[in-house]
Formats: structure tokens, C-alpha cells, sequence
């Protein structure tokens, strides 16, 4: 838990700043004049070692530390909006809440629960604007949220209604991807296309601390530098994949792996919607600008179990569940917003109310999903139908009963 | 036709002193030349053509079949990727969620490995698990087979694996003709595509029709899944694809010459989906089948074939479906490649136990 307590200093919702580590472009990652160098921060990784040729690429260059000054991402936020990041993030819990229980008794298949890292989600979900795409590893319900995806879309995956229910396109959010680390190399791709078709947007992935050290996530990093795509790579460090602490994917804290990548690397307080939405601004504003990746590692914590079929009581203490408590990311803003007064007893019963409402009516949709027509397991295997399937198909058919069908 | 001009041109520099008065005649071209102006034919036709790959760029690739395009289309489209195959297939995913139309290289058989799950876990199954949402127009080339005496890991024949998973079609050429038709149907096909090519037939020649379906109906791909009955015989019938359907040819002649026999010979083109009705119509009239690939038989598409022909034409079967496969070690050193690989005699020697019956 080392960085922990230096993390929650770097960070508030009124004025800290936060450094950078890279070894590419460094002063000219954010032309804001609070840009410069900040002897309080982590020496960058590259210190110490040769500086890369200059002419090796566009990650070449010393290696330097930049000082973003978050606030100014989040100045222009309305005491409204203020309250509205509020209000995603407890209706997402409550969504949580809701699935976990539809769960239990036996309305969903499997639950992944994203309790703890609500603001990580919400705050980089909202930086998001029409022309971005974001690609979701498969506990990203915060961010389907803030994409318009109707969160019963969501829970029919979990109940095995189907694969992934929603248009991607259409809501700039692709599908859940259940294979780790895989959808790094899907998003790389994808901002190659935009920067190819000049898009005024960026890609954004989500990952976790487990999915840093597959593979693809590390081809993702090189190739995705190397092209200078517009992507950010927005990596939950929830401390835990299923039983694995994160000190087994890594001896060096994740956004450090950037520098090595050549290009900015952030560590930002995962448990700060103001901080996820200001730092992800600023990685998409970088990343839109053209000049390349972003890595953010946002610190966070999976209150939760891996899924409604993992035990963490087998792995983790109650003394570090409770530490984590007493940094819950509602908790946070709540108080936040109470000191400046924003959360008038009023508004506070208004928003308990609708979370009752979404929360009933998210059930009753739920357990109102039909299960699908059994033929329709042969539907879309390829765009032109194969003969081999067709036939199956076929025989099938005609071995079901006339209600079947 | 326009395409048809630039073949011939193209065939009288490539062949050098063969030139004759007549400078749109057609002359042979080499497999790989085949591929080449396949290649630069769809990029042309379609501007979301993209060729991505190890060495394809400023090398033209370390066969020569992306030679020229580079410098035609242009870095955008030709692009030298990282050595990175999952990557080489999971940005090609990305890059055709986008709308691109990525043909990707890799380079050789024994690497295509380390992007097994982005293939058989996301290009597969993407189209299925976004219910027909999500296209993905991806071809990817993969130079296979043995026969030329190369190191480990540049001689395997992994088609069985990409076979299995449904999602993906694969299929073989064969010929230069094949495969300028092939190439251009395999990259208009909105479904990815295994495109595999027998890298010890590259220098093979033949003439190339610039007419030929591929070029004349654009929106086709049809004909990229149908098998053909490449030498016609009434005895026994041999079924090949890729590197075997040349060899196969060869045994025919020889059975032909030495013991008078008629062999049928069927170039499958298409594993997955498979177009079996040339071959059932052949057996129905031979009653004999050998199966030929250089793929182990454990598992394999011969072993397909031969459960379906059985299936479906058991009482015009005279004996069983026999095969001659490369055999279930694996690869060995290219100094024993000649013992692993099915040749001539073997297959002949399949053909005599099949009268055997």
C-alpha cells in the first residue's frame, strides 16, 4: 500500500497538481502556463539512463517531468454538473446493487461488480465527448452509463440473453471484452482509422492492473506510440485480479511502464471523479491534438469480489476493505458537494427517490427478458451464411417442439 | 478491361526477354507476381484497402508479394508494422470496426501463433457476439506449407486449427490464376478470411486471366468457396489444396502413363466452408477417394472429407476413404522434409490400396 498515502496527497478536487513522467515532448504536453517542472515528484524512470537519440522517433528526447494543473480542466463545471457526477455515480452503485441481488437470487448468471470504482469510471466516462470511441474491458458499467447504453443492455449479458446488446457505433462504446487485455489492440486500431480519417476525436481503453501484464496491453503500448495514435490508455488499478495483488503484475508502478513506451505517463487518484474527469480531459485533449498515447493509471479499489463467484474473505483482510472505505468515492464527492453547499436536503431525497425508481425498474426489466429463440443460436456466425450452419439449423429446427420456435 | 491492360504490362516486365510482337498477349506470371497484382487490383478498386504486415512495406515482403505497392499506395496503405502478430491482427480488428479493409501478412505459417486469440476469440466471433453489427472485412495472409528447405516454424500447414473455429473462412490457392482471382474475392468478402499460400508453389507460372470472374463481377465472392475439378478421370479421384493439388496432378499423369489408370483430381480451394458436391459427383461416378495434404491427419480436413463423403455417398464408395498426409510428428528438419511430405509415390501407392478393396 506504499503508494497509497503519497497518491492521496497528490490529488483534490481544488488544487494540486500532477506530474507527469515521460520521456517524450514533455513541455509541450499542455501549453497552459502552469506547465513545469516539479521537483515534489517521482524522479521519471528514464533518469539516470542515456537520453534516446534524438532522431530516433517521436519518442526520443530527455526525459521530463510536466505539471498538469487539473483544476483548470474542471473550472467550467456548473454547480449542476457538479451534482450530476454525483448522480451517475449513485445510480451506477445502485445499478451494482441491484445486479449483485438479481444475482443471488438466481436472475443473472454472474455479476461483475464495479463498487469502488465509480468515480474512476464516471470521471473519465464524462471527459468523453460524441466523436470518441471508448473500448470497455467487461466491468465498465460507469462508463456505459455516461455512453447512453441502457443499463438493462448490460445485465442481459449477465444473465446470457446474449453476447453484447447495444450498437457500438452508435453509442462511441464497444462491446465488454472478456479476454484480458485483448481490446487494447482493438482500440489501437480503431484511432489508427481516426487519425487516418482526420476524426476530431480519441480512442480510450480500459484495463486493469491484471491486463498490464498480458501482452497485448504491452504490444498495445509500443505499437500505439510508435504510430502516435490518438488513445488513451486508462488503466484501473483496483489493487486485485481475482487474488493476485497488483505487486504481482508489476515491481514498478503501471503509468511508469509509459516512459519506457515513449510516451506520458499519469498516476491519478482513481477515488476523485473531479480529478478522473480533469485527467482524462487532458489525456484526450493531448491524445485529439495529435501528439500520441496517454497512459493513465487511475488508483482505485474493487470494493467487491472479482464476481458474485469469487470469495475475497480467501485473499485480502477486512483491515484493508475498511481502509478503502473510508475512501469511498461517493463519500468523497458527498462531502465535497456538502461543503459547498450543493447538496440540499432536498435534492439528496430527490436523487434517493430515483435511485429507488432505476433501481425497480432495471428488475422488473431484467427478470422480463425473454430467453431467446433457441434457432437464433445459429444467427449471425458469419455475414454470408455457411451451408455447414444452415443445415444445422435446419435439423435443429426440426427437432423442436411447435411452442418452441 | 482496364485491370486487364495493367496485367499484361505488368506480365512482359516481369517475364523480361519473353516479349513478343504482340504486347498485350498473355504470358505466364508466377504465383506470387499472381498475388501481386491481385493485391494492387483490390487497394486501386477500393480506397479502405489497407496492406499491413513484417516487411511489406520497403521490402515488398520477404516473398516479394507486396513488391511495389509501398511506393504506389503509399505509407498510409502499406504499412510496416512492429513485430508484433497479435498486434498485426488486433489493430486490423480496430482499424475494421473503423471501416478499413485490412490485409494483413504474416510471414510465415509457425508465427501466426502468438495472435491465436486474436483471431479464433476476436475476429471469429465478433460478428456473433455484436449480433451482425460489427463486420470485419479482414484478410489474412499467411504463406504455408513446406518444401523449401527452411529452418523450424516456416514450413507448418496450421489450417485445421482456423477450420475448427466457426467465424472464420479459409481457404487455399493453388495456381496463379487462383490466386489474382482468389486474393481479390478473399479481400472483398465481408467476412474475415484465412488466405493461405503454398510458399513452395510462389515461383510456379502460369497465364493469368484478367477476365477471369474475380475481375469481371466485383460484388462476387461466391466463387471463392467453390471447389473445382481440375483434371478430369473416371478410375479414382484424388482431392487436394494449396501445394498437394500440383502433386496430385503430377501422380495422375504418372498412374496415367504407367498403369493406364484415369485419376480424377479435385483442387478444393475452399476449407472452410467446405463445397463438398464436386467431390460426392466425382466419387459417385470413381467410387475411390484419397485425400491428400500436407497437414497431419489427426484432426484434419481430410479427416472432414472423409466422415462427409461417407456420409453422404457410403453406397458409391468401392473402398475407404484413404488419405496421404504429411505425418502426426512434428515438422522435421528440411534434410527429411522430402520423407514428411506427401509425394507422388505415396499418393500412388494410396491409389493402389484403394483397389485393393
Amino acid at each position: 500500500m506504499r503508494g497509497v498515502t503519497e497518491l492521496m496527497q497528490l490529488l483534490t478536487p481544488d488544487g494540486h497538481r500532477i506530474t507527469v513522467a515521460s520521456r517524450a515532448r514533455a513541455t509541450e504536453l499542455d501549453g497552459s502556463p502552469t506547465a513545469a517542472c516539479d521537483s515534489r515528484s517521482d524522479p521519471p524512470p528514464g533518469a539516470g539512463l542515456p537520453a534516446a537519440d534524438p532522431d530516433s522517433g517521436p519518442g526520443g528526447g530527455e526525459p521530463a517531468t510536466v505539471d498538469i494543473d487539473l483544476p483548470a480542466y474542471v473550472a467550467d463545471l456548473t454547480d449542476d454538473e457538479l451534482f450530476d457526477l454525483y448522480r451517475d455515480m449513485v445510480l451506477v452503485r445502485r445499478m451494482d446493487e441491484e445486479a449483485t441481488s438479481l444475482q443471488r437470487q438466481g436472475e443473472l448468471g454472474l455479476w461483475a461488480s464495479l463498487r469502488g470504482q465509480e468515480a474512476a469510471q464516471v470521471g473519465s466516462g464524462r471527459a468523453l465527448g460524441p466523436d470518441d470511441m471508448a473500448f470497455p474491458s467487461y466491468r465498465e458499467h460507469g462508463v456505459a452509463w455516461c455512453r447512453g447504453v441502457d443499463p438493462a443492455a448490460v445485465l442481459a449479458i449477465f444473465r446470457g440473453v446474449n453476447l453484447g446488446g447495444w450498437d457500438p457505433a452508435g453509442h462511441g462504446f464497444a462491446l465488454y471484452s472478456i479476454v484480458v487485455g485483448a481490446q487494447t489492440l482493438h482500440a489501437t486500431g480503431y484511432a489508427m482509422g481516426m487519425a487516418q480519417d482526420r476524426s476530431p476525436g480519441a480512442a480510450i481503453v480500459y484495463f486493469g492492473d491484471g491486463a498490464s501484464s498480458e501482452g497485448d496491453a504491452n504490444e498495445a503500448f509500443g505499437w500505439a506510440s510508435v504510430f502516435a495514435v490518438p488513445l488513451v490508455f486508462f488503466c484501473q488499478n483496483n489493487q486485485w485480479a481475482i487474488s493476485e495483488p497488483a505487486r504481482r503484475q508489476s515491481r514498478t508502478a503501471i503509468f511508469h511502464r509509459a516512459a519506457g513506451f515513449g510516451f506520458p505517463g499519469v498516476r491519478v487518484d482513481g477515488n476523485d471523479v473531479l480529478a478522473c474527469l480533469a485527467v482524462t480531459r487532458w489525456a484526450l485533449a493531448t491524445a485529439r491534438a495529435g501528439r500520441g498515447p496517454v497512459l493513465v493509471e487511475a488508483v482505485t479499489y474493487r470494493m467487491g469480489a472479482h464476481t458474485t463467484a469469487d470469495d475475497p474473505t480467501r485473499y485480502r483482510s477486512s483491515a484493508e476493505l475498511e481502509a478503502w472505505h473510508q475512501r469511498d468515492p461517493l463519500d468523497r464527492m458527498r462531502t465535497y458537494l456538502a461543503a459547498r453547499g450543493l447538496l440540499a436536503q432536498e435534492r439528496d431525497r430527490r436523487l434517493a427517490l430515483e435511485a429507488d425508481t432505476f433501481a425497480h425498474e432495471l428488475r422488473a426489466r431484467c427478470t422480463a427478458m425473454p430467453d431467446p429463440d433457441p434457432t437464433s443460436l445459429f444467427d449471425h456466425v458469419q455475414v454470408t451464411e455457411n451451408g455447414l450452419v444452415a443445415a444445422q439449423r435446419s435439423a435443429f429446427a426440426a427437432t423442436l417442439d411447435p411452442g418452441e420456435t | 478491361m482496364t485491370s486487364g491492360a495493367v496485367i499484361a504490362g505488368e506480365q512482359a516486365a516481369d517475364v523480361g526477354g519473353e516479349q513478343t510482337g504482340e504486347p498485350a498477349g498473355p504470358v505466364p506470371i508466377t504465383l506470387a507476381k499472381a498475388l501481386n497484382l491481385g493485391l494492387r487490383s483490390a487497394m486501386a478498386a477500393d480506397p479502405k484497402v489497407i496492406v499491413m504486415g513484417e516487411d511489406v512495406g520497403t521490402l515488398g515482403g520477404v516473398f516479394r508479394v507486396t513488391d511495389g505497392l509501398l511506393k504506389e499506395f503509399g505509407e498510409a496503405r502499406v504499412i510496416d508494422t512492429p513485430l508484433a502478430e497479435s498486434a498485426i491482427v488486433g489493430t486490423a480488428i480496430g482499424l475494421a470496426m473503423r471501416g478499413y479493409r485490412p490485409v494483413c501478412e504474416i510471414q510465415f505459417d509457425g508465427f501466426v501463433y502468438p495472435a491465436f486469440d486474436q483471431i479464433v476469440s476476436q475476429l471469429a466471433k465478433l460478428h456473433y457476439r455484436s449480433a451482425g453489427r460489427i463486420r470485419l472485412p479482414v484478410t489474412i495472409r499467411i504463406p504455408f506449407g513446406g518444401g523449401i528447405g527452411a529452418v523450424e516454424h516456416h514450413s507448418e500447414s496450421p489450417e485445421a486449427y482456423f477450420c475448427h473455429t466457426a467465424g472464420l473462412k479459409v481457404v487455399a490457392c493453388s495456381n496463379p490464376a487462383d490466386a489474382h482471382q482468389m486474393i481479390q474475392q478473399a479481400i472483398r468478402s465481408d467476412d474475415p478470411v484465412i488466405f493461405l499460400e503454398p510458399k513452395r508453389r510462389y515461383w510456379e507460372k502460369a497465364v493469368v486471366d484478367p477476365g477471369s470472374p474475380g475481375e469481371s463481377s466485383p460484388n462476387a465472392t461466391s466463387g471463392l468457396h467453390s471447389s473445382t475439378v481440375v483434371r478430369a478421370g473416371t478410375d479414382a479421384t484424388l482431392v487436394g489444396y494449396g501445394p498437394t493439388v500440383r502433386t496430385c496432378l503430377d501422380a495422375a499423369e504418372v498412374s496415367a502413363a504407367d498403369d493406364g489408370r484415369s485419376l480424377e483430381v479435385v483442387d478444393l480451394r475452399s476449407l472452410s466452408p467446405l463445397d463438398l458436391e464436386p467431390v460426392l459427383a466425382s466419387v459417385r461416378r470413381t467410387g475411390r477417394l484419397v485425400v491428400v495434404h500436407e497437414a497431419p491427419s489427426n484432426v484434419s480436413v481430410s479427416a472432414e472429407v472423409a466422415a462427409r463423403v461417407t456420409e453422404q455417398a457410403f453406397y458409391s464408395l468401392e473402398a475407404p476413404v484413404l488419405r496421404v498426409t504429411g505425418f502426426d510428428t512434428p515438422y522435421p528438419p528440411a534434410r527429411l522434409e522430402d520423407h514428411y511430405l506427401p509425394d507422388v509415390d505415396r499418393i500412388l501407392d494410396a491409389v493402389d490400396r484403394s483397389f485393393g478393396y
